[in-house]
């Protein structure tokens, strides 16, 4: 795990930048592939990611498409070298584009410069203001007429050759990858694929190589290649999740999907609901028989769910829900990324419904993440509420796998035996967790409730059972210790030294990271504080975390809602400062970069 | 999934005496009305209960919001009394996590048919091995009397409709006969022999089992007292197609009792019986989904 903490280091720990390579001396290199629907850019891109696994480095594979169903045009954007990759960088160096069809809608997401290289066929017509009139370098390869010269041959394999032996790829590593990616297709577009590839390395001028092919070592240590939303599917089945009811919805849908038939596998169950009301009452069920149940959803859904939610709140049945956020409010931009839903998941139950939010870190820690809210679900009796988004679920990264957790899933603190009838279910007790039987239990038979209830769950508006059941339901979860996973924390050189602190939460962490790199690597000591446990806030340790350094909130949302809701809890010096941009376009380290390096300036000379 | 619960219903039958009626009530005190038609469904309930010898611990009965949801309380079996329109989705999710549990869901006509009439939809299209109990007096009682989907539209008694609903009545049994259900049977709260009957039958029905039991509210439709002269047995029935239960149902006035449909049809199951012949462990499973992660 050197390199990509998974759990938060803490403060006086040893650092952890250092054990990275430095970017510095490698950067990141990026490559885009473009085309209209069916030209197979998103193909192209998935064998370039496993090229990438089969030379040994890292990657990251997102993809830009637009809301069309099928037929439109589509990006494959990857960013890959020697380190982890968590982010989007500032810019493009390589964009093979099969053809124009709609490049105006990418433009933004596909920054070029002068130190660009632009692949163009000129049998897919000319390139468009937009790049023709910028500075980057344009090389026409005839990714079309190469391929129609072998049989079943495909412009984007083409260009994969070509795009690659640029980048640096090995041949081999190409060729491996598409075998690997079109293994279904059958061996004879395997074979075309191949050869288009060897033809596509061959067209490229190695004068204009970005990088020096690289060799892959002779041994490469065990990778994940996986995406957001199948990782927090695997987080889901290795703490226990085995039933699983939920609702399709971009940008979640490849959870479920990823987990239908491998929850059959275990002997669970997925079930389609005909809502998202349906589906977290349906997780209720499932956990109150005792059986761990989780659902996926996107904005809208979580907001169809929320009286769900706060029903598993009061009743103190754990689920966990997974919301891959997307642009909002409303419909929003359902393929884009946002971290917008923050205030809806901290805030949008009504009462006073204290439960768990938590937010994966990266693709790898979405598996992390999910199990460690299953287990803290279970522990604690309480809903848990873990954001991800579009940026993490439908990316597919190359990377270091995500530890398995050392702790199972604990058992329920089931009454030993019928003792005094009725059964106390909610029994108030010091740590504020009470026994839970489940249904099959002679003589522990209770009805669960989201009315207000006494300790044997009958119904009450008494004011003592009031205050009781809602002081135990928030003192159990203030009172758990939640050790050092609440965040990531990454340390300077001279962490003594630290003048500004950069902290976010969720996708962000992977901009800030490298943002954080950058400023190190320009002799600034700056600190990063990454939170995973959002609520309840573990506000002591992060003000300890803080220190009295200068505080850059990081975040992906319009509103500056994690800022405000970190002012909202007295956690931040009155001196921090906000970073908040909306999506679609992801946060790029630059932009941190910028800001935080305004910030030191203006403050030269202590906060 | 039951491994920690998995005596037999018989192995536990036997492990038991015989229980009768008073012991699946429990001692919290109904909320309802004197003269409630409720007291009936739940006597012929815990009659039902007794008369089929099922364990009080392998029974759950959910709910949603209403009078007639506070019904999980007042029995000695597991209960979940929810949130408004949702016992359905709470009892599918239990089901089908439990399938060997007795799981009965219950509740009124405005949180069956109207917050979760989509929930009654696709519960009568799914099958799951379910009972569902709608105690039906054809108006809100809990919030003070308002319409309700199977009010009639000329009925102005509430503030909120001073001019009736002017909508035409939801018809359940002839919805649930559209939507799919397997099992369709209709009682009446004043006559808890004939009731417990059906509900005895619709738990033994494999499949989702829908009954509707005509419940007077004495308080917010008092001419309802009269149910006791009009209702009748309903003499066509049960049907077993499909086409024939409509006809039934649509000649029917909506006061005749029994059993109007029973078809036996594949009962839903999530997910598929594992192979046999694979000998893997849990552990080795979930190893062998990682390892389609790793390169």
């Amino acid at each position: 795990m050197s390199g990509s903490p998974m759990s938060g280091t803490p403060r006086s720990g040893a650092p952890t930048s250092g054990t990275r390579p430095d970017p510095g001396d490698s950067p990141p290199l990026t490559v885009a592939v473009t085309g209209a629907g069916g030209s197979g850019a998103v193909t192209a891109g998935l064998i370039l990611l496993e090229a990438v696994a089969a030379a040994g480095l890292f990657g990251l594979l997102r993809r830009s498409a637009g809301p069309q169903i099928r037929g439109g045009e589509s990006a494959a954007l990857l960013r890959f070298g020697p380190a982890p990759v968590h982010c989007a960088g500032d810019r493009c160096d390589l964009l093979a584009a099969l053809d124009w069809a709609n490049h105006e809608r990418f433009a933004e997401e596909i920054p070029l410069d002068a130190d660009s290289l632009v692949l163009t066929d000129p049998a897919a017509g000319t390139p468009p203001a937009v790049v023709a009139a910028g500075d980057a370098a344009l090389r026409e390869i005839g990714f079309a007429d190469s391929a129609r010269e072998r049989a079943g041959g495909r412009p984007n394999m083409v260009a994969v050759g070509a795009a690659g032996a640029l980048a640096g790829l090995p041949l081999d590593a190409l060729l491996d990858g598409a075998a690997r990616t079109l293994a279904g297709k059958g061996e004879a577009v395997v074979a075309a694929a191949r050869a288009c590839i060897r033809a596509g390395f061959d067209l490229a001028d190695p004068a204009e190589r970005l990088r020096k092919p690289a060799s892959a070592p002779a041994e490469i240590p065990q990778r994940w290649h996986i995406n957001g939303n199948e990782a927090a599917g695997l987080g889901a089945l290795r703490a226990g999740v085995r039933f699983v009811a939920a609702y399709p919805i971009t940008p979640a849908s490849e959870m479920l999907e990823w987990l239908a038939p491998r929850l059959e596998r275990l002997g669970g169950t997925l079930l389609q609901a005909e809502d998202e009301l349906a589906s977290v009452n349906m997780i209720i069920g499932s956990a109150f028989g005792g059986v761990p149940a989780l659902t996926a959803t996107s904005g809208p859904g979580l907001s169809l769910m929320l009286e769900g939610i706060g029903l598993a709140v009061a009743s103190e049945t754990p689920i966990v829900v997974v919301d891959v956020m997307r642009g909002g409010p409303s419909t929003g931009i359902p393929t884009k990324s946002e971290q917008s839903d923050l205030n809806a998941a901290l805030y949008g139950l009504h009462g006073d419904a204290p439960h768990l939010v938590l937010a994966a870190l990266d693709i790898g820690d979405c598996a992390h993440t999910v199990a460690w809210a299953t287990r803290l679900a279970w522990q604690l009796q309480t809903a848990a509420i873990v954001l991800s988004d579009q940026s993490l679920g439908q990316s597919r990264m190359v990377g270091e796998p995500a530890p398995v957790a050392e702790e199972p899933l604990a058992a329920l603190q089931h009454p030993t035996a019928a003792g005094d009838a009725p059964f106390r279910r909610y029994a108030v007790t010091a740590d504020g967790i009470s026994p839970m039987s489940v249904p099959g239990e002679p003589g522990l038979a209770y009805t669960a409730d989201g009315l207000e209830h006494d300790p044997t769950g009958a119904p009450s508006s008494r004011a003592a059972d009031h205050a009781d059941q809602l002081d135990k339901r928030r003192h159990k979860l203030l009172a758990h210790d939640y050790g050092p996973h609440w965040a990531e924390i990454t340390e300077p050189a001279d962490p003594d030294a630290v003048a500004l602190t950069l902290l976010t939460f969720g996708a962000c962490r992977g901009a800030v990271l490298e943002a954080a790199a950058r400023l190190r690597a320009g002799g600034h000591a700056v600190r990063t504080v990454a939170l995973r446990l959002l609520a309840p806030l573990r506000r002591r340790a992060l003000m300890h975390a803080l220190g009295d350094t200068r505080v850059l909130v990081v975040e992906q949302s319009h509103g500056a809602q994690l800022f405000h809701y970190l002012h909202a809890e007295q956690a931040l010096p009155a001196h921090a400062r906000s970073l908040a941009r909306a999506g679609p376009l992801p946060l790029r380290p630059g932009e941190i970069v910028d800001a935080a390096a305004a910030l030191i300036d203006a403050h030269r000379g202590g906060p | 999934m039951t491994a920690a619960h998995g005596r037999s219903t018989e192995q536990l039958k036997a492990s038991i005496p015989s229980l009768r009626a008073k012991d699946y009530k429990s001692d919290v005190k109904p909320v309802w009305c004197p003269g409630c038609g409720h007291f009936g469904v739940l006597a012929a309930l815990t009659k039902t209960l007794a008369y089929l010898e099922l364990p009080p611990e392998q029974v759950a009965v959910v709910s949603g919001i209403g009078c007639s949801s506070r019904l999980p309380a007042y029995l000695a079996v597991h209960g979940f009394h929810g949130v408004h329109g949702r016992a359905l989705p709470l009892a599918t999710g239990l089901k089908a996590a439990r399938p060997e549990l007795t799981v009965i869901a219950a509740g009124g006509d405005g949180d069956g048919f109207s917050i979760g009439g989509n929930h009654f939809l696709h519960a009568c299209r799914r099958n799951q091995d379910l009972t569902y109990i709608v105690m039906d007096n054809e108006v809100y009682g809990m919030t003070k009397g308002q319409a309700s989907p199977t009010t009639q539209p000329d009925w102005c008694r509430s503030k909120l409709t001073p001019h009736g609903t002017g909508m035409r009545r939801f018809q359940p049994a002839a919805i649930a006969l559209a939507a799919g259900a397997s099992f369709i049977a209709r009682g009446f709260a004043g006559d808890p022999n004939g009731l417990t009957r059906l509900l005895a039958a619709a738990i033994e029905h494999p499949g989702f089992a829908f009954v509707q039991v005509l419940s007077p509210c004495r308080t917010f439709r008092p001419e309802q007292q009269e149910w006791k002269q009009l209702v009748h047995a309903c003499e066509l029935g049960p049907a077993h197609d499909a086409a024939r239960a409509a006809e039934l149902i649509q000649r029917d006035d909506g006061l005749g009792l029994g059993l109007l449909f029973e078809q036996k049809i594949p009962v839903y199951a999530a997910g598929v019986a594992a192979d046999a012949a694979d000998t893997l462990t849990a552990a080795e499973r979930l190893a062998a989904i990682e390892a389609e992660h790793c390169r």
